[in-house]
């Protein structure tokens, strides 16, 4: 049988799509997605240089020009973004991994263990994250790894994501201080259920919400701090484009040949509103208060 | 609330040395270090086992951590690298406020972060300043005109705002300002690209202001559309209440209601998220440093990382951690004192 949506997931699904800009940001995201997805459509190689062809200005065979090399922008640009919003993603499923358990367990069990998972998170967030960012992108760029090899995508994901973990775990944790305590969780634990059962089964699907959309404001936030590190070269590394280190290779020639710096901008601009503005729309959704009057206006 | 103050301060202590272990852990484990940068690019293996003995690196870590923290005047250390510990230890330590040497410039650390410091707190403070005249007024109308056009435009604003890398935008300015547009009389860019004054000249206002014109709008665009949005759901919250419906019972002017009576309670969250953000004040915006050449903390940081200058790193990470908690008390303290509602035990 296919399970059916829900009453509550389609009300907050109607709130969503009244989100003009969200639904906005939805349809630029998704054509910025298949774009890259259908990257491999282009004629040009993403990293091959063809000097007879350097720093061409935008053209009807170049749509947006050449960089210093030769190689097709537009074509650096669409692969960039499978990296860029790849590092996003990856970044997010890392602090979602990382956050979700630590909030759940401190909200749950409180006491002790609350207080020191606290104190963990209390630590991070008082580092200077961007600072500590560039320092493990500079460390692990020595060092050889199994898995991560130097900068590449996961490394940057894993860097960021252990960086921006401690939101979820403060949300989650707040979720679960209130829900822990509603009737209907007292009546699983009566008919037995088993903590992690409460846990994962009744309660995290009623916190839900805000966790989805705080990591949708963390792709964002995640895409624009690879952006930074790449720009500052302790990111991904060329000749592997992303649309970081597309701006920092556009640096030494960017006052002549300025659409060089300004097209991977606009790429990354783009992106980040629009999650910006689905995630706005996704809060609107969610907000308890409205999803309810709309789940009574059915019933 | 002095005992919580106190039990708060206690916790700092304890959470700074947590993190100092840590992050010398971390610096320390890298591989590379000095060693590298002074033996040359084929260094002889006895060259670097002497390097090693001299920076102290050939100790573990433990000690390494300890000689960093209370310093090493106390005991004897191998200055020459010679093997034998003959000389007494020079350092004082960070509990003496003696962070060390940098590797680069063999100056001590503290030095050069006084070199930069004022350069950084020079561009951030009136950065956070210009933001803060320029939200409040759009935060406070885009609040009263809700749903207005005007309210429309600030908001998408504010969205733009905050999904512009601020290197990026940096860029872009320095196309306009400098490469595109001349100066009518002069023929020469109407801005600088970068740097803090002009080299070669004396002091000059005019000159310090033009090099100030664009590292402070990219810097405070991200921090208007933060502030403004901030400040209009901050309002929002309270215009409805009862009390502002009594003052306007009461025949004040709207303009009143909203500057004085709503406005002054408002600004309580805003008052302690400034506080939070003291802390650039000290760290300084990497990005828009690196972009415009500012001789600050943020690039200070980023050429440290380039050259491995693990006690400079190390320096500032510890320093900005001990801001970040520091503003955090602060802004607890703040919160409390404004709004009387608010009491910790």
């Amino acid at each position: 049988m296919i399970p059916q949506p829900s009453e509550f997931s389609i009300a907050i699904w109607k709130r969503f799509t009244r989100h003009r800009g969200a639904i906005i940001g939805m349809v630029i995201i998704s054509l910025i997605i298949l774009l890259c997805i259908f990257a491999f459509l282009s004629p040009f190689n993403p990293e091959k240089s063809s000097l007879a062809e350097k720093l061409l200005p935008p053209s009807s065979v170049h749509l947006l020009g050449t960089d210093a090399l030769g190689r097709d922008l537009l074509t650096r640009i669409l692969y960039g973004g499978r990296i860029s919003l790849t590092v996003g993603g990856i970044a997010v499923a890392i602090s979602l991994l990382i956050g979700v358990p630590i909030g759940a367990l401190a909200g749950y069990y409180g006491g002790k263990i609350d207080s020191i998972l606290m104190r963990i998170t209390d630590a991070f967030l008082s580092l200077p994250s961007f600072l500590v960012l560039i320092l493990l992108a500079a460390i692990l760029r020595e060092v050889e790894l199994p898995i991560l090899q130097r900068n590449s995508v996961l490394t940057i994901s894993l860097v960021i994501g252990a960086l921006s973990w401690m939101t979820f775990a403060r949300l989650v944790r707040a979720a679960f201080l209130t829900l822990r305590e509603m009737d209907y969780v007292s009546a699983s634990r009566a008919l037995g259920a088993s903590d992690r059962r409460i846990m994962l089964g009744h309660i995290l699907p009623n916190g839900i919400g805000v966790v989805i959309v705080e990591a949708t404001l963390q792709l964002g936030y995640a895409i624009i701090q690879e952006a930074g590190l790449s720009f500052l070269n302790f990111g991904i590394q060329q000749p592997t484009p992303s649309w970081g280190n597309l701006i920092y290779a556009a640096q030494s020639h960017f006052t002549k040949y300025p659409w060089l710096a300004v097209f991977p901008g606009i790429a990354i601009f783009l992106t980040i509103v629009s999650v910006n503005y689905i995630g706005d729309g996704l809060r609107d959704a969610f907000d308890p208060y409205k999803v309810m009057e709309k789940v009574g206006e059915w019933t | 609330m002095t005992a919580y103050i106190f039990r708060r301060l206690l916790q700092t202590v304890g959470l700074l040395f947590f993190l100092s272990v840590i992050l010398f852990g971390l610096v320390n484990a890298a591989p590379g270090g000095p060693i590298t940068a002074y033996a040359g690019r084929r260094p002889r293996p006895e060259k670097i086992a002497q390097l090693k003995r001299q920076f102290g690196l050939d100790q573990p870590l433990p000690t390494q951590y300890l000689y960093w923290l209370i310093g090493n005047d106390w005991t004897t250390i191998d200055s020459n690298g010679d093997g034998i510990k003959d000389s007494a230890g020079l350092r004082k330590g960070v509990l003496r406020g003696d962070f060390g040497f940098s590797y680069r410039t063999r100056k001590p650390v503290l030095e050069e972060i006084q070199s930069r410091l004022p350069n950084t707190v020079y561009l951030m403070s009136i950065t956070i300043l210009v933001a803060l005249l320029i939200a409040i007024p759009l935060g406070v109308y885009s609040a009263v005109k809700q749903y207005s056009s005007f309210d429309f435009f600030a908001t998408t604003f504010s969205f733009a705002g905050q999904a512009i890398p601020e290197f990026w935008l940096g860029l872009i300015l320095i196309i306009i300002f400098y490469a595109w547009l001349k100066n009518p009389w002069t023929g020469e860019s109407l801005l600088p690209s970068g740097g803090i004054s002009s080299l070669g000249s004396g002091f000059s206002l005019s000159d310090r202001l033009a090099h100030l014109i664009l590292p402070v709008v990219t810097g405070t665009l991200g921090w208007i559309a933060w502030y403004s949005r901030f400040i209009r759901s901050s309002l929002l919250e309270i215009l409805p209440l009862n009390y502002l419906r009594s003052a306007r019972a009461r025949g004040l002017t709207e303009r009143i209601v909203v500057l004085k009576h709503a406005l002054s309670n408002a600004l309580i969250p805003i008052v302690t998220l400034i506080a939070l953000d003291l802390p650039y004040i000290f760290t300084g915006a990497v990005l828009t440093e690196t972009v415009f050449a500012w001789p600050g903390m943020g690039r200070l940081y980023y050429q440290a990382a380039i050259d491995r200058d693990y006690p400079l790193l190390l320096a500032v990470l510890i320093i900005g951690a001990a801001f970040i908690i520091l503003c955090n008390l602060i802004a607890d303290i703040l919160y409390a004192y404004l709004d009387p509602r608010v009491r910790y035990e």
